[in-house]
This record gives C-alpha cells, structure tokens and sequence, in this order.
C-alpha cells in the first residue's frame, strides 16, 4: 500500500494565492468562507482522508464491488467509511443552508476533492455523482423534488447515480433507446442502462438514479430525450423509502481499474416498468444532464490531479530509499540520479499546474454562481465553458504520464502489484474516457468553445495572460512570451481551420492549451512565493523547470496543430482495415 | 456538571523534530502543530460524558501564544462549548500550567478536569498530579475507562499490573490514557458551529499566577543512534553477553 500525506501547505498556497479564495469570500452569500475557517476544515478533511480513505484504496483495489445474488456490496470498510464521510458532513459542502449544505465554495470543494481524490479515488466518485444529480435537481426539480431528493442526498443518506449510456448509445446519446410509457399517472421506463457507476451498492439507505428516455411522443435524436428520477425504492409520503422499484443489476463489469467502483448494467422495467419522475421539461432532458455532466467533467480533471498526487508520493518515497549505484564512490539512493529527479520534478510539476488550473478554474464557478454583477457572471460562465474540457482532458492526460511515470521510478517493482503503485496507472486509464472521452473534449473546446461569443473566449484570456509578462518574475518573461505567441498563432489557426482540419488539430490544440496555461499559472505562483507567500516556496523553481521543458513542447504541439489534418489519409486505414478479420 | 478540559498545542505526532543547533531546545518553527493527542482523547470523553446527559457544559481551556486558538477551535469543533486562553508569551512548565489551571478552576468551578495523561512533547506526565495536589482534590491517572455515579468516578487505571480500579469522589482530577476511547473527526457542521462558540481571553496576570519558568534548560540532545545489532549462535551466548558486555543480568 502506497502512503498518502496531505499536501496542505501547497493546497492553501493554491487556494490562496491562484485562486484567490481570500477575495471570494467578498462573494454575495460566501462571507462565511473565512480563511481560518477553511483552514480548520481542510485540516480535519487531511486528516480523514489520510488516516481512514487512504488506508481502503488499496483494499477496494484488491477486494472490489461484488454481486451476490442480486446485491451490490462494496468492499470491505467503504460502507463504514462512507458513513464517517457523510456524518462529517462532507456531502454537503457547495449547497445551499436550505436544503441543509454549508454553502461553501466551489473552489474549497475543489481542494477537498484533491485530498478525497488522493486518499482514495474509487470511493470519491460516487460523492462526486451525488453532487452532481444535487445539481441537475437544484437546478431543474420542482420545489417538492428538491425537498424530498436533494435534502437527502445532500445530507449523504441517499446516493445518486447518472444513467446515460446505452450499449448502442455512447457518446451518441441521440441514439438511446429507454422509453418511459404512462401509466396511472405515472412515467413507467424500459429499457437497459450500461456503464452504471455506483449504480447500487450498500453504502446508502436509497440510490436515486437520474435516466435520460424517450418519451412516447419524443422526437428522434438528441431533442427528444427526458430526464426521470428514479429511484431504488419508491419514497413513501414521509420521505422513507418504500416498496422496490422494479430495476435490477444484471451484472457488474470486471475492468482495469477503478475495482471499489461497481460499474452496473441495469434493467429497467422488466416487470410493470420502473416508475420515474420527470426532471425539468419534457424532451429537455439532455440540458438537465448537462448540468450534471460539466460539474463531473470538471470533477474528473480532479480525479486526474488526486491520482497524480497519490503517484507522485509514492514514487518520492520510493526514490528516496531505494539504494542502487554508487555517486562519489558512495551508495546512493536512486533520487540522485539526474534521470530519475527529472521524472519526479516533472511530475511535481505538473501536478503543481493541474492543482493550479483546477482551483482557478473553480472560482470562476463561484464567480459565475454569485457575483452581484450579472456581466461579472456571465464573463466567469464563459470562462468555466472554456477550460472545463481543458481541466478534464489535460489534467486526465498528464494522469497518465504521472501514475506511468511513477511505475518507472519503481523500475521492476512497479510492474509488481505488491507495491501498490500500478494500481494508480491502472486507476487513472478510465480517466480519459468517461465523462466525454478526451476527443470529445477537445472537440467541444474548439468546435463549441471557441466559437461561442464570435470567438471571443481565448482572446480574452489571452489579453489577461499578457497582462501578467509585466509582472512574473524576469526570468520566465522571455519564455512565457513566445509561448504566449505560439498559442495564439494556435489559436488563430483553429478558430479559421475547416471541419476536417480542427477536429484532426482538436487534441494537440488543447494540449498545446493546457501547456500553456500551466506555465502562466505556476508563473503566477512563483510571483506569490517571490513575493513572500507561505506554502509555494518550490513554484519558482517548478516554473522555471516547466519553461525549460515541458512549456518547449509547445513548439511541436503548434507545427502539429498547424498541420490540420494533413497526412490523414483515410486510405492509411483503408487498406488494412480490410485485412483485419472483424472478431 | 460542568467539566474542564485542558488542551495543549504541540507540534504534530506525524512530524520528525529537529534539536536546534544550539542544543537550546526543539525547532518548532514552522512545524505542523495540532492538539495533544492524549488531550484529544479527554475532550472526547467529555464530550461521550455529555452525549449520555452526565456533563452538561463542556469549557476547553488552552495557554501559550494567540496559536492556541486553534487547539481550542479544535476542542470546539469537537463538541465543547466554550473555550478559554491564558495568552502568554512565556514558556509554561507543568507547575506553572497547574498554578494556572487551579485559578480557572477556581472561577469555573468544574466537578471534573478530565486532562491528557501528559502532552507528547516533554512528556511530563505531571500537570494532572500536580494540579490536584494544588486543589487538594482527588486524582484518577492513566485512566482507560471512567463511570460517573452518585458524585464518584470509578476509573479503571492502566498500571504495569494490569487494571486498577479505584473510586473518586468529585470534584476530582482525572488523567486519560490512550484506550480510553478513539476521538471522533470534526465534521463540517460542527467546525463551522465552533466558530460562533463563545472564546475569551486571559492572561497569567489576571488570574495572579507568576508563570515564570523553575527550572531551566541545559542541554537538548537527541537520543544516540541505536548500534547495529549482533546474531548470536546460542542462549549460552546471549546470558554470556548480557552479564558480561549489557551487564543487565
């Protein structure tokens, strides 16, 4: 097992100083988010994250979810765990004291998310989707939905999980099948759902599933999808759970990773129909989980940042130790060798960029949620819009360049399970694929991002980056500058490419993205430690590192960008794809 | 019944310490600190003392500089309902921190100090003991489990025997041991409550204690590093090499 210690110096450093938490507390309804408050919480949340998350990752690794006789039971302890989670009140954190939250700020969850997500990442996920249905409720239910189902899974009693997928229907929702029928004044589904996360298990009293279908009269395509609450057991008057609604998993599926997460298939209605409640409009379902979907895409770009941390930790202690190799005649640890303290230095440092991008990130949620001003709103929608696919793609990305990364510290021992850091890499594969699969993402960013307002969007932010070359430390000026140019040559480039062009640029694009912005960030950084800021005495140092070598990539990543989609002759595939036998 | 509940801020029991160069002390500066772990351990207990309607007002009392704060937001967030601070920028010894708590005790009139059985950083093991010969009042340490009855409190003892019993009548001091109970973790709600929860402030002068040291420091070394260890081939050996090189039997 990998040992985890909560990074809080550098996470009150981000929170601080690249988020601006101080200045959010300034927010309309946040006058409560002091400082010494979020300290104290973040303290206690270290501490539950260390001494109780962390010690089951690797036992929900080994053990997983199981199906017994029609019964979900998570590993060992996760039921226990879970309750000392939802009694701390850690499910509650962003939602409103009405329905019984903390209302605090995103961008604290975002840290929260951090420690969650290091101490255990499978065991986060299904608080993650809880939230995220507390949204799409929040934001689409009925006052009375919102009593009786966000309250609860507010308050953690009751879990939540997103039912989207189809075996026929992936990516292309358009394509899905479920149908809810009325009957006796209610909506009756059918239908199979695949890919279920925490879907049933035995942590929580009642699981609320949120189930995108068709109604009878529904239009094809994506414009005639509804979204219904359904529950595993029907809630009686008082709100108790009552009789079983007629869903049923059928299996739960043996994956690379993510073992403690029972990923289900579920049928729907094979008996008298699963009754469902409609969220929000008919055939406007798709809009609902949306909302639900950008809060997850963000939430996963954490996931990636959690698992980098995990990794990184585990290969530090591993470098510091493990003696191989004399320096001055002297055995030393493996740390002192120059190729291995490049490994570790880059993944620190882009663990830095990603903790960096997904705090800022989250206070533009904030900001979009609360500020008084309606154009200062409108301005931090548009720039939550912008860097949600960059935060789920990039960061999910270089999760799989730390946790692999971490495995080579390991050298062979890596490659062992018994040392527990494999399980990261294999954790973090999913990564990049679900919530949108990282093409989707990049897709997203420069069809849909980067047109939205007339184009306005990366410009924008590109006007705010230019103001900061006056102001970071000399020394990175110079890099930062050409990198600067180079995105926005990028920029320009995809903003007139055709659609062949952009969707073949789409990945290197936000790469080149990501790699940008995460050297302004850590720039930033190394401004507040200059500057005396407690916690970030490494940034400077990390921001010189990622000028010298990962900012550079920018470089090939813009000639690739650039080449549109050159060389991708379909012609390539045609060929062997006739070779290949079609199993 | 009201019960006092002392808590110390010591530097944090994950954290390896350092001697200053000087041999002065140890380097605290900038080391994580949180709330005594045995001190943890009697605010829980006070606040299952509470739960089950025997204590009815908790009062966390803390001393040392304005970071003590913190400990006692801690104590709060817990469970205890309000907190006190002797502020003061003088290093306090256990005779001086008994002095101290033997005055709030004084205006607080608790039925029971329920404390850590020492704090994890000079390990005293003396503020309790010396408290409740200042109070004259009876004194329960090393306590692993504690009943509370017709104005008595049975505390099982961990000695090296095993477990002694005994029964003392209230008001009384007693110390906590490490399996008296396992603290619970703060939840939100309640770290948030505890910032509304009544501090006040108080120093030495105030309470007419002088809190200045008795005893000084000479020297601050760490513990020698262990030797490495030999195998021996025989019991005939070992009893060869513990009378003659250990010089133990």
């Amino acid at each position: 097992m990998t040992v985890f210690v909560p990074p809080l110096p550098e996470i009150r450093f981000v929170l601080r100083e690249i988020a601006g938490i101080e200045r959010l507390a300034t927010l309309p309804g946040l006058a409560h988010a002091t400082p010494d408050l979020l300290d104290a919480a973040l303290e206690e949340a270290g501490k539950f994250a260390a001494e109780v998350l962390a010690p089951l990752n690797a036992v929900g690794d080994r053990h997983g979810a199981v199906l017994e006789n029609g019964v979900v039971r998570t590993a060992p302890g996760f039921k226990e765990a879970y309750r000392t989670f939802r009694e701390g009140g850690w499910t509650g954190v962003v939602f409103p004291e009405a329905y019984g939250g903390q209302d605090l700020p995103w961008t604290f969850n975002t840290a929260l998310a951090d420690l969650w997500n290091a101490a255990n990442m499978t065991f986060e996920i299904c608080p993650l989707l809880t939230r995220g249905a507390v949204e799409a409720i929040l934001h689409h239910g009925s006052e009375a939905q919102k009593r009786l189902y966000a309250t609860r899974l507010i308050s953690g009693e009751w879990t939540a999980a997103m039912c989207l997928t189809e075996p026929q229907a992936g990516t292309d929702l358009g394509a899905l099948r479920t149908r809810a029928e009325p009957r006796d004044g209610h909506w009756r589904l059918f239908g199979q759902k695949i890919f279920i996360t925490f879907g049933d298990h035995d942590m929580a009293e009642n699981i609320v599933h949120l189930v995108l279908a068709r109604l009878p009269d529904a239009p094809p395509g994506t414009k005639g999808i509804s979204l219904f609450i359904v529950p595993k057991y029907l809630p009686g008057p008082d709100g108790r759970p009552g009789p079983r609604n007629d869903w049923r998993v059928l299996k739960l599926e043996h994956k690379v990773g993510i073992h403690a997460s029972p990923t289900c298939v579920i049928a729907y209605g094979e008996e008298e129909g699963a009754v469902g409640f409609l969220l929000g409009e008919p055939h406007r379902g798709l809009a609902c989980m949306f909302t639900m979907m950008n809060n997850a895409r963000l939430a996963v770009g954490h996931e990636g940042l959690g698992l980098s941390e995990r990794a990184f930790q585990a290969a530090l202690a591993w470098a510091r130790t493990r003696i191989q190799g004399r320096i001055d005649g002297r055995p030393a640890p493996i740390l002192a060798f120059p190729d291995v303290r490049r490994m570790l230095v880059r993944m620190r440092a882009q663990i830095a960029a990603m903790r960096a991008l997904c705090y800022w990130t989250g206070s533009f949620v904030d900001r979009a949620a609360r500020a008084a001003d309606p154009a200062e709103r409108r301005r931090a929608a548009d720039r939550v819009a912008l860097l949600t696919p960059v935060v789920k793609a990039w960061c999910t990305d270089l999760a799989q360049e730390v946790t692999h990364g971490a495995i080579q510290v390991h050298g062979g021992m890596g490659f062992v399970e018994e040392t527990g850091v494999a399980q990261h890499w294999r954790d973090a594969r999913i990564l990049p694929i679900y919530e949108g699969t990282n093409g989707i993402q990049a897709i997203d960013l420069v069809g849909r991002k980067l047109a939205m307002a007339d184009g306005r969007l990366p410009w924008d932010l590109v006007d705010e980056l230019r103001a900061d070359l006056d102001t970071v430390p000399g020394e990175l000026r110079l890099s930062l500058r050409q990198g600067l140019e180079r995105f926005e040559a990028a920029t320009r480039y995809v903003q007139g490419a055709s659609e062949e062009h952009k969707g073949a640029a789409a990945a290197a694009y936000l790469r080149l993205f990501g790699h940008t912005l995460g050297a302004f960030l850590l720039a930033r950084g190394a401004r507040a430690a200059a500057a005396g800021a407690t916690g970030g005495e490494a940034w400077p140092g990390l921001a010189r590192f990622w000028c010298a070598h990962l900012l550079p990539e920018t470089l090939g990543l813009l000639a690739s960008v650039s080449a549109g989609a050159e060389g991708l002759d379909p012609a390539l595939l045609d060929e062997r794809a006739s070779t290949v036998p079609i199993s | 019944m009201r019960v006092l509940v002392p808590v110390k801020r010591v530097v944090d029991y994950n954290v390896k310490i350092r001697i200053k160069s000087d041999q002065s002390g140890v380097d605290i500066a900038g080391l994580k600190m949180s709330m005594n772990p045995f001190d943890e351990i009697a605010t829980e207990e006070a606040i299952r003392l509470k739960e089950r309607g025997i204590a009815t007002e908790i009062v966390a009392v803390s001393m040392g500089d304005a970071k003590c704060q913190e400990t006692l937001r801690t104590a709060l967030a817990m469970g205890a309902d309000r907190a006190i601070l002797v502020e003061t920028a003088v290093e306090l010894q256990p005779l001086a921190v008994a002095k101290l708590l033997k005055a709030i005790v004084a205006r607080e009139q608790p039925s029971l100090v329920l404390m850590g059985k020492q704090a994890i950083d000079d390990d005293s093991n003396q503020t309790a003991q010396m408290l409740a010969g200042l109070l004259g009042w009876p004194q329960a340490t090393f306590a692993s489990k504690i009943e509370i009855a017709d104005g008595a409190a049975t505390v099982a003892r961990e000695v090296d025997e095993g477990i002694e019993r005994i029964r003392v009548r209230l008001p009384a001091v007693v110390s906590v041991d490490l399996r008296l109970n396992e603290p619970r973790y703060a939840s939100l709600p309640n770290i948030m409550k505890a910032k509304k929860k009544p501090l006040d402030t108080l120093t030495p002068e105030a309470l007419g204690v002088d809190p200045t040291p008795r005893l000084d420091y000479v020297r601050v070394e760490e513990p020698p590093k262990r030797k490495a260890g030999v195998k021996v081939a025989s019991v005939q050996e070992l009893v060869a090499k513990l009378k003659t090189e250990a010089g133990v039997i």
